[in-house]
């Protein structure tokens, strides 16, 4: 099971991103500062030839995290390594450096219709992108043989037919693949995907998954997919990480998480994808198997059952304190609403942790 | 896992619904534009107007500042518009004066619309002090009152010609347009496109010449028209109040001679009716023009022919361009329930 | 209340502005023409008012721009404007409280009256798209885009050839004093018909065709084709739904048209002689008269300011989301 460690491509360690709030009225004359808490304290990895994906709701500040790792803004603290060399803070300003740097990382957007530009067709936008990276070869030819190329690369042929069209005389695939075309551009060894396919027909989604997983073997590339549909990140990725008010709560094998979810948010994520199977059975599986099995040593759990579907994520202007799931939480003890978790290793493997104060003392 | 699965991957293309295959967007649109009614009448007076401010000495058939024996006529086969008081040719007038009312108008709008172009798009592109200053200083200048100041300054330069009329109409106009063009920078700004474009790579001048710019293109021409229609009615003001310095036989300065000469009690109408109908001509053609681009951005805009159907139990249901028709059930008897 | 301390304070600094070019304006003209002036009535005009010129005018070359400036400021918080050459010796402030009420009366009512036909129409208009009424279009097109002072000339025409049957020129017939009794009042308003149909004729198009577009593009909304489901009567959603969205571009748009409108009634004021703010100003131009039009030129934007902070008021009071707080 276990494969030799693939190569890291993009890291990042303790990545934090607060954005100020503007005082208003009163607030303006006092001396506090008050941030928007977007992201806090993210690790994760992009290895080669896998896919990454990080999961959360509106909110939880997975779209910062890519936009941070394509360094479209700078953060507030933290790392950021592309193959083990840290980028400086500048980057996000422009200039050369990000323009070396997202050489090698691109970021594919959510919204296919938004992210062309209306008033260019595809041959503008790839040609731009091959000849910002300097791929666009010399003369006429060698450019309309890299735009085939491309074309050829995300399915969309003959490439004659699609170079003069507009974004708005494509169907939402096409123009997500367009979009991924121009990534792929830059020949890049990241590519970061937020919500590339939530926009679109659900019969369509399948087949750009597909894309970006044969791209990911035939190009070698680390992916980061970024996701609110839990079920999807399972088909997809080899890793799943979960966010919820801007910190990483769990982490770990797709699979893994996915059937057997540590974390009461996690668990929350995947009880809410409705599944028929599950509708004929009367009570949650929450309640005595799945994640008890490891949580039942560890007292007051205070009444069985599942979290409590409602409940609204918190400000992130002023976080809770301790755990931010805490309000929400079925399992809530007191040590969670004062102190922050760590992660803890859940299960024996090693690769499962938890960021919940129920598997304390729990690793094998 | 290969891409075995082709049939599903290949995604199959929509059916061609414009029509045209693949002929570029622009030249359709362009095509459709002109295809607007309103559009190329408005073009057509527009292009009469030019061609004629050209021509102009050419074809006038009298030197307008000639004075002969004919005072104060009618309009006539002579003198299609009828005389001045020390007999010179009106029509003529009118004529040479086109030139300067059109080149005064198009040069005072071009200076508006490039510094409200460099303004508006900087402030809304920026964000930070520089941007605020520059919106609070469009602000400024759209609520002074321009044509008062433009009275004075215009008084107060000496020499004005044409080119110094044009310089300061345009540097006291620019402000409406370049906060229009502020506030749409602002929202497309926040657009995907211009992230992606920026993630992409491109520098901060491409991003804003041709992400941002290429979408601006139709409020720019609307302002640019809009400038353009202010600018003749305040030149033409200008001449009708007496400032000095307008070429010869601006159509103002016609209306300020009938009115310096009481041309209305003595009722020669004919004097200053044709000046006056001139510029409400040209402001309409400009304002016709103004309104094609308008409904090509906006369709909703379009005033088509109406179009109404019988509904199924016979009702006659009008189609009211932009509504959803809400048609109601007409009230059942008893009987009729099932 | 964030948005109306912002707007309070962009009406003060624009103010400021206003005064700060007022003060530069003077000190463009070439040649210096109003030491001449002064000189001239050397004996004629009391110290005091040589003074008051002086700062308004920086006819004293050894003070630095920077102490005109705020002698200038000074002077101007007295409400000291300065004397009037043309009308001497009456100082610019009471040729400019003769002059201004005519004026306000003037734009104040007709500009009223035009934005209420023009809106009320453009309703009409917008709201029956498709019918005839679109017909009105290009005419008030054609309209809009005759100048006023051109309106203003063909009205004169038409009274001198129908028989003089309303007053073309003046405020008030020469004999009358102005006084509050119904005699003058009536005569007043007889002189300002004219002058103020005009205005209204050629301002009406305008306004007729924003509030037709915004209608246009209010009515193709979600919320209004929820209204007509609900059964509300045509007359419930047109004003209640459509008209009320419909009407906030144009409030906030009426501080800016009012600057035109400023203008085109100057020109009117012209045409008719009618004895406001304009017609001093043209005829000041004419004299070199410097102090008045610098007066003019000062209240005339203030009293702009001063409206289209009223109109920001009133469309505070209309569109909720400028309350909401935070």
């Amino acid at each position: 099971m276990t494969t030799p460690a693939a190569e890291v491509v993009l890291e990042a360690e303790g990545l934090t991103k607060h954005f100020p709030v503007r005082k208003r009225g009163r607030a303006a004359l006092s001396r506090e500062v008050r941030v928007v808490h977007a992201v806090d304290d993210v690790d994760l990895r992009l290895l080669r030839g896998q896919v990454t994906s990080l999961v959360g709701e509106s909110g939880s500040g997975k779209s910062t995290v890519a936009r941070l790792l394509a360094q479209l803004y700078p953060r507030t603290s933290g790392d950021i390594r592309l193959h083990g060399e840290p980028t400086p803070l500048a980057t996000a300003r422009g200039g050369r450096r990000f323009r070396a740097y997202c050489r090698r990382v691109q970021l594919i957007f959510q919204d296919p219709f938004a992210s062309l530009n209306p008033v260019h067709n595809v041959e503008y936008h790839l040609t731009r992108a091959l000849r910002i990276h300097g791929r666009a070869g010399q003369g006429k030819e060698q450019l309309r043989a890299a735009l085939a190329n491309l074309l050829d690369r995300v399915q969309l042929t003959p490439a004659d037919r699609y170079l003069s069209k507009y974004p708005h005389e494509l169907s939402g695939g096409q123009r997500q693949r367009v979009a991924i075309a121009r990534a792929l551009a830059a020949d890049p060894e990241a590519l970061l995907a937020d919500e590339p396919v939530s926009m679109l027909d659900v019969s369509i989604r399948l087949g750009v998954l597909n894309l970006l997983r044969d791209l990911k073997e035939r190009l070698n590339l680390a992916i980061l997919y970024i996701t609110h549909d839990i079920a999807s990140a399972r088909y997809f990725a080899d890793t799943v990480l979960v966010m919820y008010a801007g910190r990483m709560v769990e982490g770990g094998d797709s699979e893994t998480v996915t059937q057997r979810p540590a974390h009461p948010y996690t668990r929350l994520l995947v009880e809410s994808a409705p599944d028929p199977d599950r509708l004929t059975s009367e009570a949650g599986s929450l309640g005595e198997a799945g994640g008890a099995g490891e949580a039942g040593t560890a007292g007051g759990v205070g009444g069985a059952g599942a979290p409590v579907p409602g409940g609204e994520p918190p400000s992130l202007i002023s976080p809770p304190a301790g755990c931010r799931f805490h309000p929400r939480c079925p399992f809530v003890m007191d040590k969670c609403r004062t102190e922050l978790p760590p992660r803890l290793q859940v299960g024996d493997t090693g690769e499962h942790w938890a960021a919940c104060w129920l598997f304390e003392g729990v690793a094998a | 896992m290969t891409a075995a699965a082709t049939g599903l991957t290949t995604a199959t293309p929509p059916p061609d619904l414009t029509g045209t295959g693949g002929a570029p967007r622009r030249g359709r649109g362009l095509r459709r534009f002109l295809v607007n009614g309103k559009v190329t009448t408005g073009l057509v007076i527009l292009l009469i107007f030019a061609v004629v401010a050209v021509l102009g000495d050419t074809i006038a058939p009298y030197d307008p500042s000639k004075r002969s024996s004919d005072i104060l006529q009618g309009p006539g086969w002579k003198h299609w518009f009828g005389t001045t008081h020390i007999g010179q040719d009106i029509f003529s007038q009118v004529i040479v004066g086109t030139r300067s009312v059109m080149f005064v108008g198009l040069a005072a709008g071009a200076v508006a619309t490039v510094v409200g172009v460099v303004i508006g798009v900087t402030s809304g592109y920026l964000s930070g002090a520089a941007a605020e200053s520059l919106s609070a200083i469009s602000n400024v200048f759209i609520v002074i009152p321009a044509l008062p100041l433009i009275i004075i300054i215009t008084n107060v330069v000496p020499n004005s010609g044409d080119w110094t009329i044009a310089l300061v109409i345009g540097c006291t106009s620019w402000a409406w347009g370049a906060r229009l063009l502020r506030a749409q920078t602002l929202s497309l700004r926040r657009r995907d496109f211009v992230e992606a474009a920026r993630a992409t790579g491109e520098s901060t001048w491409r991003l804003i010449g041709f992400e941002i710019l290429p979408n601006l293109t139709a409020i720019i021409a609307s302002s640019f028209i809009g400038t353009v229609m202010f600018a003749v009615a305040t030149e033409i003001a200008l001449a009708f109040v007496g400032v000095s310095g307008i070429s010869e036989w601006n159509w103002g300065e016609i209306l300020f001679w009938a009115q310096g000469q009481q041309a209305l009690p003595q009722g020669a109408w004919w004097w200053f009716v044709p000046a006056g109908l001139c510029i409400a001509l040209f402001g309409t053609a400009l304002s016709l023009v103004n309104f094609g681009i308008d409904e090509f951005v906006n369709p909703r805009l379009r005033s088509n022919a109406r179009r109404s159907f019988r509904a199924a139990d016979g009702r006659r249901v009008r189609m009211r361009v932009g509504f959803t028709p809400v048609v109601q059930a007409p009230p059942r008897g008893e009987d009729n329930e099932r | 209340m964030r948005f109306f301390l912002r707007r309070f304070a962009f009406y003060v600094f624009t103010a400021w502005a206003a005064i700060t070019i007022n003060f530069f304006i003077p000190r463009l003209i070439p040649g210096d023409p109003v030491s001449a002036l002064v000189a001239g009535m050397r004996g004629q005009i009391t110290s005091d008012q040589i003074q008051s010129l002086t700062v308004l005018f920086g006819l004293d070359k050894h003070e630095s721009v920077w102490m005109q400036y705020v002698d200038y400021l000074e002077q101007l918080s007295h409400g000291d404007l300065g004397i009037s050459f043309g009308n001497f010796p009456l100082p610019v402030t009471s040729v400019l409280a003769s002059a201004l009420p005519w004026t306000l009366l003037l734009i104040g009512v007709t500009t009223i009256i035009s934005f209420a036909i023009g809106t009320l129409l453009g309703i009409v208009v917008g709201w029956r798209r498709g019918s005839w009424l679109d017909g009105l279009l290009p005419v008030t097109t054609f309209l809009s885009s005759i100048p006023y002072f051109w309106l203003g000339l063909i009205a004169v025409s038409v009274v001198t050839y129908a028989g003089y049957f309303l007053p073309i020129s003046g405020g008030y017939d020469p004999g009358l004093v102005p006084s509050w009794n119904l005699e003058f009042i009536g005569n007043a308003i007889e002189h300002g018909l004219l002058p103020a149909i005009t205005i209204v004729v050629a301002s009406v198009g305008g306004w007729l065709l924003s509030m037709r577009n915004m209608m246009v593009t209010v009515t193709a909304e979600d919320y209004v084709t929820v209204a007509h489901a609900k059964g509300l009567s045509e007359r419930r959603v047109v004003m209640g739904y459509a008209a009320r969205n419909a009407l906030l571009p144009s409030v906030s748009g009426f501080g800016m048209a009012l600057g035109l409108v400023v203008g085109g009634t100057f020109l009117v004021e012209y045409v008719f002689s009618y004895p406001g703010i304009g017609l001093q100003m043209l005829q000041a131009i004419a004299r070199h008269d410097y102090p008045l039009i610098q007066g003019i030129f000062l209240v005339v934007t203030l009293a702009v300011l001063a409206a289209n902070f009223l109109a920001d008021i009133a469309y505070l009071a209309l569109d909720p989301r400028t309350r909401k707080e935070g």
